[in-house]
């Protein structure tokens, strides 16, 4: 594989694939912004990968209060799945479990536009047993739920647009596991500033890259072994003498215009931090580019 | 392009039919064909042509200047653009308008946009009894909208509401709310006897209380409530001095418990 260089620290010319999803967000108040940001942070708990969590979520954005419908300050969350029906149990289970539950909250839609519309408080209403109250009013329906602390308002629907994208990566390849680490904090700090995107996997770093299959019946994804500096030797190793350890970022996001441009902002993180305090090499995951239609060429990226 | 224009050239011998009077009945009408449109609700024959003097203009936008309190029906039923009366109107104004926006800068007679479902209605003066109710024989009165009074209004404003938001900056007569089904209605100043009688559903607000309230609506006591800020929020720039009431802390009256029991009644403390 050709290598291109971004201020001393190589790229693969090589591409990540993402795939196309279904994705919805959610416009979280609170009486503080700690508040807001206890319920997206539950929320958005255990929302690492589809495969074992039924979505990946995160916080987008944290609001001032005058970006919120109801003037407190807030917390934008966009969740993903693999389908219309997973994202709607979802985001049901996850604002009625997460945000009905936490104090003070309210909930709005965090799309205001998209190609399906997904029940917000038209699902969570129930919990009112019958005390619940519907207002309308600047073209939008809330529901009003009366809970312990006083009344839990949440809008009634939210959009969900099929336009996302899921599965962009980076991976970071290092002389040592701190410096690497350094790295990937880089990167990450800048890309969930990128409007429209998450980093699902905790703190927007995975350290377990997988491929799939595995040669147990039942598992359908496995360790990376090709990525594992402690298996250099014993396999066919994608790592160079060098390298001893490897982080991904894995991004999603409402756009593919938006995933590119965070993976843009990494590489060039990566780039700036340089290859003596952070990464020696940044490089991308794909499948040949048969499976996902979005292939982010890290050469278009570089800074 | 300049509005299309009705000048009033005299008061009215008759109570007058202004319905016709609405953007999409005049759209691609000569000025002859509006001058013909007969607006008389007795045997006496009376057409636009004979009231007003018409001045040519873009029939999305009508002025009629020089109100009367015999100009009833002006707006009804419109869809879209604005008709603009510079004067009072009789009864029945704006009833059932769709769309559009219906601005009267004087005051209203009965019944004024009773039965909207959408769109503005604005009346910079007093509005008389019913406002935005039902007629005899109907179920709902209004069910979508913003109404706006800058004045006070007679009895029973908002009978059987069923959508939208009423706003009365002035105060409102006897029974404000009555049988209201859902909705808003907020007063900024006081209401007469027994606000929200016999109400289901629906949110009241009374800025300086009411005259009597009814003994059928429970104190649930004080709280700030995160819809009530959305309220405030959403009518802002319509009414800044109600939008400020409804960001106060606010007591809770549940009722009316003679009827269904699951409406309000705000009434702002401190």
């Amino acid at each position: 594989m050709q290598r291109l260089t971004a201020k001393g620290v190589a790229v693969d010319d090589t591409f990540a694939e993402a795939f196309d999803m279904r994705a919805t967000a959610v416009v979280i108040t609170a009486p503080s912004r700690r508040w807001a940001l206890q319920a997206a942070t539950t929320m958005t708990g255990f929302a690492t990968s589809v495969i074992g969590c039924g979505c990946e979520a995160g916080i987008d954005k944290v609001l001032g209060p005058r970006e919120t419908p109801d003037g407190r300050p807030g917390v934008r969350v966009i969740l993903f799945a693999v389908s219309t029906s997973e994202l709607q149990k979802q985001l049901q289970n996850r604002t009625g479990q997460c945000v009905l539950t936490c104090p003070g909250s309210a909930c709005y839609a965090g799309l205001t536009a998209g190609d399906e519309k997904l029940n917000l408080g038209a699902a969570i209403r129930y919990f009112g047993d019958g005390w619940q109250i519907s207002k309308r009013f600047g073209g939008r329906r809330y529901w009003r739920v009366p809970v312990m602390d006083g009344e839990f308002v949440c809008e009634s629907t939210t959009w969900m647009t099929k336009k996302a994208v899921g599965g962009g990566n980076l991976l970071i390849l290092g002389a040592s596991r701190e410096k690497t680490l350094a790295a990937a904090e880089a990167a990450a700090s800048v890309m969930r500033r990128v409007d429209g995107v998450i980093l699902p996997f905790p703190g927007g770093v995975v350290r377990s890259g997988s491929k799939v299959g595995s040669k147990y019946k039942g598992a359908s994804a496995s360790t990376n072994e090709a990525f594992c500096p402690t298996l250099k030797g014993a396999v066919a190793t994608a790592l160079d003498p060098e390298v001893a350890s490897v982080l991904e970022i894995v991004i999603d996001g409402l756009t593919s215009e938006a995933v590119g441009a965070a993976m843009r902002a990494g590489v060039a993180a990566i780039a700036e931090l340089g290859p003596e305090r952070g990464a020696l090499r940044i490089s991308a995951g794909n499948y040949g580019g048969k499976l996902g239609k979005h292939h982010y060429h890290l050469r278009d990226l570089l800074p | 392009m300049n509005p299309l224009t009705f000048v009033t050239r005299a008061s009215p011998g008759q109570r007058l039919d202004l319905s016709p009077l609405t953007p999409q009945n005049l759209a691609e009408k000569s000025l002859a064909e509006i001058a013909a449109i007969e607006l008389q609700t007795t045997r006496e024959r009376v057409t636009a042509g004979d009231v007003f003097d018409i001045r040519a203009g873009d029939s999305e936008r009508i002025v009629i200047e020089g109100g009367s309190k015999r100009f009833d029906r002006a707006g009804m039923g419109m869809r879209s653009g604005s008709v603009v009366v510079e004067g009072d109107v009789g009864v029945e104004a704006g009833r059932g308008l769709f769309g559009g926006e219906l601005i009267i800068r004087g005051s209203a007679g009965p019944y004024a946009a009773s039965g909207m479902k959408s769109g503005r209605v604005e009346i910079f003066g007093d509005a008389g009894e019913r406002l935005a109710g039902p007629l005899a024989g109907e179920t709902i009165g209004m069910s979508g909208g913003v109404l706006h009074v800058r004045g006070s209004a007679g009895p029973r404003a908002g009978d059987r509401l069923r959508r939208g938001i009423v706003l009365i900056e002035g105060d409102a007569g006897p029974y404000a709310g009555s049988r209201m089904i859902a909705g808003t209605l907020a007063i900024a100043g006081q209401a007469g006897d027994l606000p929200g009688y016999l109400m289901n559903r629906g949110t009241i607000l009374l800025g300086a209380g009411a005259t009597m309230l009814s003994p059928t609506f429970a104190d649930c006591g004080v709280d700030e409530l995160v819809a009530a800020r959305l309220l405030a929020e959403s009518i802002k720039t319509t009414s800044p001095r109600i939008a400020r009431l409804f960001r106060r802390p606010l007591r809770r009256l549940a009722g009316d418990l003679a009827a269904l029991g699951k409406g309000e009644i705000f009434i702002p403390t401190l």
